[in-house]
């Protein structure tokens, strides 16, 4: 049987690739999409966790997660739409009107 | 033996195409390597006895919110990014290092974890039993009935958030 550690660790590298694609990407869409990569690296660390302590809960949790996932993909995506419609981009760095 | 020698294939692609999701210039092909990036946990998720929480992965991650991506992409006929990152040299280098001690961090905690605690009341064979679906339709009716039925709101919040914000006139 393949041993909790071994999901965690892949759980661990998913979560770092979305945390490094949210730091390097200047893309609104693609900084979404490295937020969902964390989303479900959490997601398989409740999954894996739930199995292996013989648990429900972790499912649950993970049902609920998916949830505001796709909540806050709706709500993003409509703030991108209307961010593009006033800027004319998509660009992080090009949106700097509240930067300090 | 099978078990690893699946959870080894579904692992390499998954974080194959996560990070070629990251490194893509074109948001299309992202999304694409997205879906894929999904499907393969969805396995890992029947790797673990998991198999209504890989249909709804399937169902909710890979059908509508990438969709919805899609469609968005679409809808702003984006161009190719002439720059794959920012500008900066500064922020690209430390953005990696954060990566990589956060990578290190985790991996040095979740080596150390321990399974101690108390088991749950659910061991692999009762739910195969009872049924996967059962189980958690039974559990998200009784004792997580609260929090559904917030989802609910939650989900009609976001409905009137998604239409106020995207719409051009209320």
């Amino acid at each position: 049987m393949v041993p909790l550690s071994s999901y965690l660790i892949l759980s661990a590298i998913l979560f770092s690739i979305g945390v490094v694609g949210f730091l390097l990407r200047r893309n609104l869409i693609v900084l979404f999409m490295s937020i969902e990569l964390m989303l479900n690296a959490a997601n398989l660390a409740f999954v894996a966790f739930s199995r292996f302590l013989h648990s429900m809960d972790g499912q649950i949790f993970v049902f609920f997660v998916m949830s505001v996932a796709a909540a806050e993909a709706a709500v993003g995506l409509a703030i991108i739409m209307a961010v593009f419609r006033t800027k004319e981009t998509v660009n992080a760095d090009e949106v700097n009107l509240m930067r300090w | 033996m099978l078990e690893t020698a699946f959870f080894i294939v579904l692992a390499v692609l998954t974080v194959i195409t996560a990070i070629l999701v990251i490194v893509q210039r074109n948001p299309v092909v992202s999304a694409i390597y997205l879906i894929i990036t999904l499907f393969c946990l969805a396995g890992i998720y029947l790797l673990l006895q998991a198999p209504f929480i890989a249909v709804i992965q399937v169902l909710v991650y890979a059908g509508a919110i990438m969709v919805l991506f899609l469609f968005v992409i679409m809808l702003l006929n984006l161009e190719k990014e002439k720059k794959l990152i920012t500008r900066h040299r500064l922020p690209k280098v430390l953005g990696i290092l954060l990566g990589i001690v956060l990578l290190a961090q985790l991996g040095v905690l979740f080596r150390s974890i321990l399974l101690e605690g108390a088991q749950g009341q659910f061991p692999p064979e009762k739910v195969a039993a009872l049924g996967n679906t059962e189980v958690i339709a039974r559990l998200l009716f009784t004792d997580f009935l609260l929090p559904f039925e917030i989802t609910s709101v939650l989900l009609l919040v976001a409905i009137i958030g998604a239409i106020v914000l995207a719409k051009r006139q209320i």
